[in-house]
């Protein structure tokens, strides 16, 4: 079943604090990863790998540059979840 | 900046060992003649010839935040422990520019490993092979590169005047320290912080060490089974940890005020040319970078008191280097307390030349020569070479200037003296 946006959200934020130790309170839909999360282009490759893993989506490298924030995110993964 | 000649000391020490989180811990331990050697609990270590090894006393996890850690080979995590104390005690205050006390430019690392990020290698060879390609963490190279632990204390002190990692396998960390002092006497910094770090426990290296019959086999006494000099001896055990020290010009410290532990006099550098991993028997080419230290520096072998001895526990090279100090010195050996501190921390390899000048340099500053343990029945080619600290500390002359020498040999043969001095 595909994930909802909420979860998408809650889903991310984990990722995030996994990565960068940032809150999960503070991941929200406008923070940007790199400006406002501590990810940086390295960590952006994990952050992008364990999202494919947990929504079932693949997101090929030419689309990660687009995924400024967990919104873009977010977004991206609603459309192209399996 | 012109002067090519300038006098070099020490002015900060940091480590995290198999014997504590930090130097005095450290230190402590050595003093105390506590061995830091434990079984290898691991699963993969029950089918290991060797099932021994001397792991840090404090995991660097407790101290690096997560975020950070995760990004960092373990030989990079123990550097980074090591060097923040080292950074803190030598009185500095966040990055270089940020305290004015010194310049960005005028500071360097070198910091050094044996064999670099081996455990990143391997286990993201695992991941390749059992979770596929998309999975191997893109943290890999960086992690895995043997000038990765320079390259982060670099980052994390601001320096600039140059980031640099030598390598010679155990000679690796003292090498780094006499590559620092070259550059503070030659011009090129004011303050390098330079030491060695190592994180080879893993079951790779411990197989690939055990086939080589290099490794003491002793799994029933870890704590007795690094016994350098002892007729028993059988191999060195392998440990892990980083050792880091801030060197400084003698004119640099003046003017800060720093507190100053010792002289950092110089180093004498040879090669074997003998074997890719068997120590020339007789020596000769660790007699060559003693003579090289001599002739190259005012050290006078009267003031030398104390030698921490590379002595790794195996039968050819504890006796070689002896030889080598008796060859070289003749009677002044007799008033040089040898002390061979493998036999507490194992041996960290490229961390070794790191964690043994911490050692050193503390030694001279307390005048106290820490024990060489588990010597039941020393090898009479030893007693006949040398004067051994065995069982208990040993304290070293009260009054006056004294020197003292931190031996390191790797394989290929790589012989690195280090002098230090009161000052």
């Amino acid at each position: 079943m595909a994930a909802t946006q909420e979860e998408i959200v809650a889903g991310l934020a984990e990722i995030v604090n996994e990565i960068a130790g940032i809150p999960v309170e503070d991941v929200q839909l406008d923070k940007s990863f790199t400006d406002d999360l501590d990810v940086d282009s390295l960590s952006m490759v994990e952050v992008v790998v364990a999202a494919e893993e947990r929504f079932d989506v693949k997101i090929p490298d030419d689309d990660v540059k687009n995924l400024k924030t967990v919104g873009d995110a977010t977004e991206y993964i609603l459309k192209h979840q399996a | 900046m012109s002067s090519t000649n300038r006098t070099v000391v020490v002015t900060g020490i940091g480590a995290t060992t198999p014997l504590g989180g930090d130097a005095a811990s450290t230190w402590e331990g050595l003093v105390a003649g506590r061995s830091g050697v434990k079984p290898l609990q691991q699963e993969w270590a029950a089918e290991q010839a060797v099932r021994i090894a001397a792991t840090v006393a404090v995991e660097p996890t407790e101290v690096i935040p997560r975020p950070q850690a995760r990004r960092l080979d373990r030989s990079a995590q123990f550097a980074l422990v090591a060097a923040k104390e080292a950074w803190a005690d030598a009185g500095f205050e966040g990055k270089a520019g940020e305290d004015p006390n010194v310049d960005p430019d005028r500071l360097g690392t070198v910091i050094a490993s044996g064999i670099g990020g081996v455990t990143t290698l391997l286990d993201q060879y695992d991941v390749l092979k059992e979770k596929g390609v998309r999975r191997v963490s893109p943290h890999t190279v960086p992690m895995l590169m043997p000038n990765g632990p320079s390259a982060n204390v670099g980052l994390a002190v601001g320096a600039r005047a140059g980031v640099h990692t030598p390598v010679s396998a155990c000679a690796s960390g003292a090498e780094a320290i006499g590559y620092a002092i070259e550059m503070i006497r030659t011009g090129r910094a004011d303050v390098v912080v330079a030491g060695g770090t190592e994180a080879a426990i893993h079951p790779l290296p411990i197989a690939a060490f055990g086939n080589m019959m290099a490794m003491s086999k002793n799994n029933d006494d870890p704590e007795g089974a690094s016994r350098p000099y002892d007729v028993a001896r059988d191999g060195f055990v392998l440990g892990e940890g980083a050792g880091v020290i801030v060197l400084e010009s003698a004119e640099h410290a003046a003017r800060r005020g720093a507190r100053v532990y010792a002289e950092a006099v110089g180093q004498g550098v040879s090669a074997d040319s003998h074997d890719i991993v068997q120590p020339e028997p007789e020596g000769r080419g660790i007699s060559h970078a003693l003579q090289n230290l001599l002739d190259r520096t005012d050290l006078d072998p009267a003031e030398i008191v104390h030698v921490n001895a590379h002595a790794t526990s195996t039968p050819a090279g504890d006796i070689a280097e002896l030889k080598a100090l008796r060859k070289v010195f003749g009677d002044d050996v007799d008033h040089m307390a040898v002390s061979a501190t493998k036999s507490m921390t194992g041996h960290l390899l490229g961390g070794a030349g790191g964690v043994e000048s911490v050692a050193t340099v503390l030694a001279l500053y307390h005048r106290v020569a820490p024990p060489t343990i588990n010597v039941e029945n020393l090898d009479p080619e030893a007693e006949a070479n040398a004067d051994v600290v065995r069982g208990e500390a040993r304290k070293l002359p009260v009054e006056g200037r004294i020197a003292a020498l931190n031996d390191s040999f790797g394989f290929g043969g790589h012989n690195v003296v280090l002098a230090f001095r009161t000052v």
